[in-house]
């Protein structure tokens, strides 16, 4: 902006809303050192009431615009409501009720599980009868996965001012690389071929991201058109691999071998639950990535990075380094979905398996506001639509797609906060008030 | 001060440019000698096929030496790289034109090398190429359209979808293939329209304005195929738009079949192509586009409505998607499959990109990228054991390349992706 | 002479500022009228309110006897008035006739551009008031004099007549400045009236007909060159309420902390900013720089951080070379920096004070415990430092973008000089703050300067200089011109060598009649 347009500043404008500093300090510190630690922000942080209640009425009620205009969109497509509309209103309101009360209770009953169904299950007591009920559970958990780590993957580059549109490449590069690790290396333990896989995988994914990183910090080209041109050299990668060098033998389909034993990730449900180890390496990443970035000394370079590259270089970071850094970290996080992916459930890679995890990440990263606790959170409600719509498509007939459509609402709605203040008349933000986490296009 | 000196100073080539450039050609050069011309023996000849296959032929094939041709190649670029290095400043303005050059001379040396001691239809590929290139040039225009006004628009993959798939739609329901494609246009503009009003009105961030419409089409597109398209054949059949032979043009020996037989999209765009290119350069309307787009405030200060003119770019951005889209269904399959354009939207852009926001230069983009999709089909019949992905990586790899700035820099729109704010 | 243009009780207010405050101002046909005052004082505000880019709250705008409203630039347009912005509204990537047909293009029929008439007429400008500028030219192969030219005729093309100048030798070397007051000469003495906004003193008692000054919204005064000088403009423009008295000690200065030999700076055009600039700074010692801001200031103390490489020179911090060293290296010798824009270099604003506080000390301990940030410590050492600086926050957990400027200085101020340092550079410490915390600023530099800290301050007031320094170096294009012992200077000798004349020698510059 023009600064000689900004008008003066003046005392007087913003007058400090205690009088006793000293004191209200000392209360605030005695909270903070004593007292229980907050860990929502980390480090430093404000109250969590305060902050939770500012800053979850606007993606909750995205959610709750976008399921509405989805369900709207269910009923709109249904032939059954233009029939019964033709024959009064009311019959149509009625049937478009029922439509969507088909359609949602479907959604919930596969994200979550049918509650009769459990209910009979734990009293008839047979095991397998319990694992089925709980199966749709677990199966949300298991789709959430991959969302929490392409999630946080997103969300690390937000913070350090960077738009990684190419966590799908990165994806599919971890999940080649954990993949081979996967069959490849024989005769080594689960203990240690585990982690080898999935290190594998978090390699693959950092260098598809250092490089964008670093073409960004030596050439300044920007990091959103190079991540989705490695998103498609990927594919295509993936394509001549599994066609080529990693098909399987024998196989007429393009699909690598079957990874060995040693490196599933652990189930620990018998079938068909395939709950797995990952979610937990997931949520351990979660706290790791939340650790780094409001923790340590690095995480504090990276979010000033982010904020301010002036002030982060004035006050002596290297921002071109931070910025390597970030994108290859936030990498090898898409690079462990893929891996997550094929260690945990597919046990072989296949051509087109991510189907839009990248994308969607970009979406429940902004919804958590690149917070690591948001992104979970997220992840669990995009596992659980994902997993739901497949049983709305079977007992409502009601393609999978619609979650996409879900998706993109909910995404146009939280980087769009004005169309959900002004549909609900919420308050606008406050002045100094944090913003969504997200990169700009000037980036800096 | 005289200007013109100064400009003239201004011009001299940045040293490093120059060597990696003169050291491309060379290598070119040396590619060719080394890998291509060594392998084949002094007898071989290289077979091109003159006319598209299904037209009656009018020239007869074209029949080179092989390896003869492949040396006088080699020694060409030789020469080029040599000059480039040692001349000082090399060949300064000409050296993006020597590029093309090269990278004509390598093309034709691989196509050579891999079709000696065969018959390998050139006319049929051009042809294949052009087709391929009609897509990415709409789409690319499409993003040129966006972006020239200054607004970012990753969203042609979404609107391509949906122009593809409405187009199909109601072209079967209608059973007119023009109210089809006039429902693709408008509903890729519907889609434009959506972009605008959240990235200009809302100043949303661009790129996830962009991504959540590609998400959005992509599940919209699928969704109505999956409960209708799939079910009722009858909706997913629009017909297509047949070729039209343009009489007498069409008879032009080896051009004219490539150029003068195919259908409408071809025609319209390169209508679309001199139209855009004309009203982007010599017209009030592209001066005002333009200046939107490098310097909005600049704009304003002179009276112009930055807000209006970004709208109508977007909505004509759209439009043009959807008219893209519709050349899939209407003008190339027949039908709507579930996310057929498979990408080609995001090659669009890398077609804009490496066409330096040029409506021409995304045609030659286009032609490029379209021609590696066409050799990477046919690189099977020729028997080569390089996989056809990697051919189609080279788009991408291309862009990349060009983004970097190893080769020049494009000159994107200055005000590109940043939303305009008026103050006071 | 006709009056062409009467501004009358011209009023905005923008969020919590009064910026334009009842301000009458006239112009009469044929004079270059210039609008002095400080950065912020609500020059360019009233400026874009009379081009249309704000709207006034109140007061009315008079053009030729006629009142008139002016919701848009086009409005001023039609009413002949023109502005030429500070930051160029030029395109590089069009010509020059592209440009300045821009928005009102010569067109053939079926809205065709006519780029021949286009250069027709600019060539035609051009001759008549005497520019020489090639229509066909790209803007960004010309000089910025070239482009400013330019931006003259793009308002002369509109047919203005009322032209507005903000700030237009801010860019400008030496040489075009001399060139650009020939233009607007030229253009008065065919019938324009020009308003020139600037700050700079010399200038004004140059080049212009009548002069108004503006303080913190409000005009002060008008009167002319003939009946002002230098020194009581200056007092008009800056005008402190209250008398700048800084408790000075006697002090013996110590060994040389920063000594700084033949610096050779250039800015982002390449352009020399610092040519050839020796000093040093002793410990315990003040050394202002004085100077009208744009004079090399702000590149000089960029190499002295480190945040721009010299072209040539060096740069001494307690005997350590430092001319290339990185910034986080040169704070680890113990310099302190106070940012000319607190905002985009000094803070991150959407980090807590807390952090703020330990921008640049984050990682070492006791902030950070191997690579863990230690929350504890750096609570503890945000009440403390908020305590002891007196930094009026709801909670070190706010962020301080929620906080007033004087507040947000303050805690630059307290993370600064809470260090062990050595050397302290301030760059403008006071800029746009209130009384109260330009005293408290002052006094807590004169407290580092009593405990031996070597103190650089780079200011353009000319009061803030006075009051604090040892010695006091005076800046002029890019220059240090002399450095005076502050018991010897007075305001007028240092004000006229902020204006580049040496008392000593007869003023090398013609005045003008008015």
């Amino acid at each position: 902006m023009n600064k000689a347009m900004q008008p003066p500043e003046e005392e007087t404008s913003k007058p400090p809303k205690k009088n006793n500093p000293g004191q209200v300090l000392q209360e605030e510190l005695l909270k903070e050192i004593t007292g229980k630690q907050n860990g929502e922000k980390g480090g430093v942080s404000r109250p969590l009431w305060r902050r939770l209640t500012r800053s979850l009425a606007v993606p909750i009620l995205a959610i709750i615009t976008g399921l509405i205009i989805g369900g709207l969109l269910i009923v709109l497509t249904s032939i059954e409501f233009y029939a019964a509309w033709a024959q009064s209103p009311v019959e149509g309101l009625r049937v478009g009720w029922g439509i969507l009360k088909t359609a949602y209770s479907a959604l919930f009953t596969g994200a979550i599980g049918d509650p009769a169904r459990i209910a009979a299950a734990l009293s008839s007591g047979n095991a397998e009868e319990v694992r089925k009920a709980f199966y749709p559970f677990f199966e949300s958990l298991v789709a959430a996965t991959p969302y929490i780590f392409g999630g946080l993957a997103v969300a690390l580059g937000f913070r350090a001012g960077l738009f990684n549109i190419g966590a799908e490449g990165q994806i599919f590069i971890g999940a080649i690389c954990a993949a081979y690790v996967g069959y490849s290396v024989t005769g080594l333990p689960a203990f240690l071929h585990m982690p080898l896989a999935f290190l594998a995988g978090a390699v693959g994914g950092g260098l598809w991201g250092f490089i964008p990183g670093w073409l960004k910090a030596r050439t300044g080209a920007h990091e959103v058109i190079n991540t989705i041109m490695l998103n498609y050299i990927a594919f295509r990668l993936s394509d001549w691999l599994l066609t080529g060098p990693m098909k399987r033998p024998g196989s007429a389909n393009p699909v690598s071998p079957t990874i060995e034993d040693s490196a599933k990730l652990f189930r620990f449900f018998g079938d068909p639950i395939r709950f797995h180890l990952g979610f937990f390496v997931a949520l351990l990443m979660a706290w790791l990535v939340w650790w780094f970035l409001f923790k340590t000394r690095w995480g504090f370079d990276l979010r000033a990075v982010g904020l301010n590259p002036h002030a982060a270089r004035y006050a002596g970071m290297v921002v071109s380094f931070t910025m390597i850094l970030s994108m290859s970290l936030s990498g090898a996080l898409a690079g462990m979905a893929g891996a997550n992916e094929v260690l945990g459930v597919n046990h072989n890679l296949a051509m087109a398996f991510s189907s839009g995890y990248g994308f969607d990440s970009i979406a429940l990263a902004l919804l958590g506001n690149s917070h690591p606790l948001g992104v979970v959170l997220s992840a669990l409600l995009f596992g659980a639509l994902r997993n739901g719509a497949t049983n709305m498509q079977l007992k409502a007939g009601i393609p999978i797609d619609i979650i996409s459509i879900f998706q993109a609402l909910i995404l146009i709605f939280i980087a769009t906060p004005a169309i959900i203040r002004t549909l609900y008349r919420l308050k606008p933000p406050e002045e100094g008030e944090e913003g969504l986490v997200v990169a700009s296009w000037g980036g800096n | 001060m005289t200007t013109t000196a100064l400009r003239r100073e201004l011009e001299i080539v940045s040293p490093t440019r120059q060597i990696v450039m003169g050291v491309l050609f060379l290598a070119a050069g040396f590619v060719i000698w080394f890998y291509f011309s060594r392998s084949l023996t002094s007898e071989t000849v290289t077979k091109f096929g003159m006319t598209p296959g299904g037209f009656k032929a009018t020239i007869s094939d074209l029949i080179l030496p092989s390896q003869q041709t492949l040396n006088v190649l080699a020694a060409l670029c030789g020469f080029i790289g040599a000059v480039q290095v040692l001349r000082k400043g090399g060949f300064r303005k000409r050296t993006n034109g020597m590029l093309g050059l090269v990278s004509g001379f390598l093309i034709f040396a691989f196509l050579i090398w891999a079709a000696a001691g065969r018959s390998l239809n050139l006319a049929g590929l051009l042809n294949t190429t052009l087709s391929k290139a009609v897509p990415l040039t709409l789409g690319a225009m499409s993003g040129i359209l966006c972006e020239r006004a200054g607004v970012v628009n990753i969203a042609i993959e979404g609107m391509m979808l949906m122009g593809a798939m409405i187009g199909a739609l109601v072209g079967s329901i209608t059973g007119n293939l023009w109210i089809g494609l006039l429902s693709a246009v408008l509903s890729g503009g519907l889609l434009g329209w959506v972009h605008g009003v959240l990235s200009i009105k809302y100043r949303t961030n661009q790129i996830i304005s962009g991504t959540a419409i590609n998400i959005f089409a992509t599940g919209l597109t699928s969704y109505v195929s999956a409960k209708f398209m799939q079910t009722h054949q009858e909706l997913n059949n629009p017909g297509i738009f047949r070729g039209w032979e343009i009489p007498g043009l069409s008879q032009i020996p080896f051009l004219g079949p490539i150029l003068f037989n195919n259908n409408m999209f071809v025609y319209a765009m390169f209508l679309f192509l001199i139209a855009l290119q004309f009203g982007l350069f010599y017209t009030r309307w592209g001066l005002r586009h333009r200046a939107v787009g490098e310097h909005p405030r600049a704009a304003d200060t002179l009276g112009i409505n930055v807000f209006r003119t970004r709208y109508i770019a977007v909505i004509l951005g759209g439009l043009m998607a959807g008219f893209a889209g519709g050349y899939f269904t209407l003008g190339s399959v027949g039908r709507f499959d579930e996310v057929m354009t498979a990408g080609r939207g995001f090659i669009s852009l890398a077609a804009m990109i490496f066409g330096n926001w040029l409506p021409f230069g995304a045609f030659g983009a286009g032609l490029l990228f379209g021609f590696a999709d066409s050799l990477a089909s046919k690189l099977a019949i020729l028997g080569l054991r390089i996989p056809s992905q990697f051919l189609l990586m080279a788009p991408y790899l291309a862009t990349m390349v060009v983004l970097a700035g190893v080769i020049g820099r494009g000159q994107m729109p200055a005000a590109d992706g940043v939303p305009y704010e008026k103050e006071g | 002479m006709t009056t062409v243009l009467e501004l009358r009780g011209i009023t905005k207010r923008f969020p919590g500022v009064l910026a334009n405050d009842h301000i009458d101002l006239t112009l009469e046909e044929g004079e270059i009228h210039a609008l002095l005052g400080e950065n912020g004082a609500g020059k360019t505000t009233l400026m874009n309110i009379l081009y249309g880019l704000y709207q006034p709250d109140q007061g009315e705008i008079i053009v030729r006897g006629k009142k008139i409203d002016i919701h848009s630039p086009s409005d001023a347009i039609a009413a002949g008035i023109g502005m030429v912005h500070q930051h160029f509204m030029l395109i590089p990537v069009f010509t020059v006739a592209e440009n300045v047909m821009l928005g009102d293009e010569t067109l053939r029929p079926g809205g065709i551009l006519n780029r021949a008439q286009a250069a027709a007429r600019v060539r035609e400008i051009s001759e008549q008031f005497g520019f020489e500028v090639d229509p066909n030219a790209y803007i960004k192969d010309l000089p910025v004099g070239v482009q400013q030219r330019v931006e003259i005729i793009k308002l002369l093309y509109r047919r203005a007549d009322i032209l507005i100048l903000d700030e237009p030798t801010a860019v400008l070397t030496p040489q075009e400045t001399d060139e650009l007051f020939a233009i607007m000469r030229s253009l008065v003495a065919k019938g324009k009236s020009i308003i020139f906004i600037t700050h700079k003193l010399r200038e004004v008692m140059d080049f212009s007909d009548r002069i108004t000054v503006i303080r913190r919204g409000r005009v002060v005064g008008t009167t002319r060159p003939s009946e002002a000088d230098q020194y009581t403009l200056a007092e008009m423009m800056v005008g402190r309420a209250v008398q700048l008295e800084v408790d000075r000690k006697a002090k013996a200065v110590g060994e040389t902390v920063l000594s700084v030999q033949n610096l050779v700076v250039l800015d982002e055009r390449h352009q020399v900013a610092v040519e050839d600039v020796s000093f040093e700074v002793r410990a315990g010692e003040v050394l202002g720089i004085a100077g009208v801001q744009g004079n090399g200031q702000t590149e000089l103390v960029e190499a002295l951080t480190g945040l721009r490489t010299p072209q040539s020179g060096h740069i001494k911090l307690l005997g350590q070379e430092i001319s290339r060293a990185r910034p986080r290296r040169i704070t680890e010798l113990g310099s302190a920096h106070v940012p000319e824009d607190r905002q985009r270099d000094g803070l991150v604003l959407n980090f807590t004070v807390a952090d703020n506080l330990i921008l640049n000390t984050y990682y070492k301990p006791p902030f950070t415990q191997g690579v863990v940030l230690n929350e504890t410590e750096i609570l503890k050492h945000a009440s403390r430092l908020i305590q002891e600086f007196d930094i009026r926050t709801p909670s070190p957990l706010t962020n301080v973008g929620s906080l007033s400027g004087g507040n947000q200085q303050k805690v630059i101020v307290a993370r600064e000089f809470s260090r062990p340092i050595r050397l302290l550079i301030a760059s403008q410490p006071t800029r746009g703050l209130d009384v109260g915390s330009v005293e408290y600023i002052h006094g807590r530099i004169m407290e580092k300067r009593d405990e031996g800290c070597a103190v650089l301050l780079v200011s353009s007031e000319l009061d803030e200089i006075m009051a604090l320094s040892d010695r006091i170096a005076v800046m002029y294009r890019g220059k240090i011109i002399d450095i005076l012992d502050a018991k010897q200077a007075t305001k007028e000798t240092v004000g006229l060598l902020m204006a580049g004349i040496r008392p000593e020698h007869t003023p090398n510059v013609q005045i003008e009649p008015a």
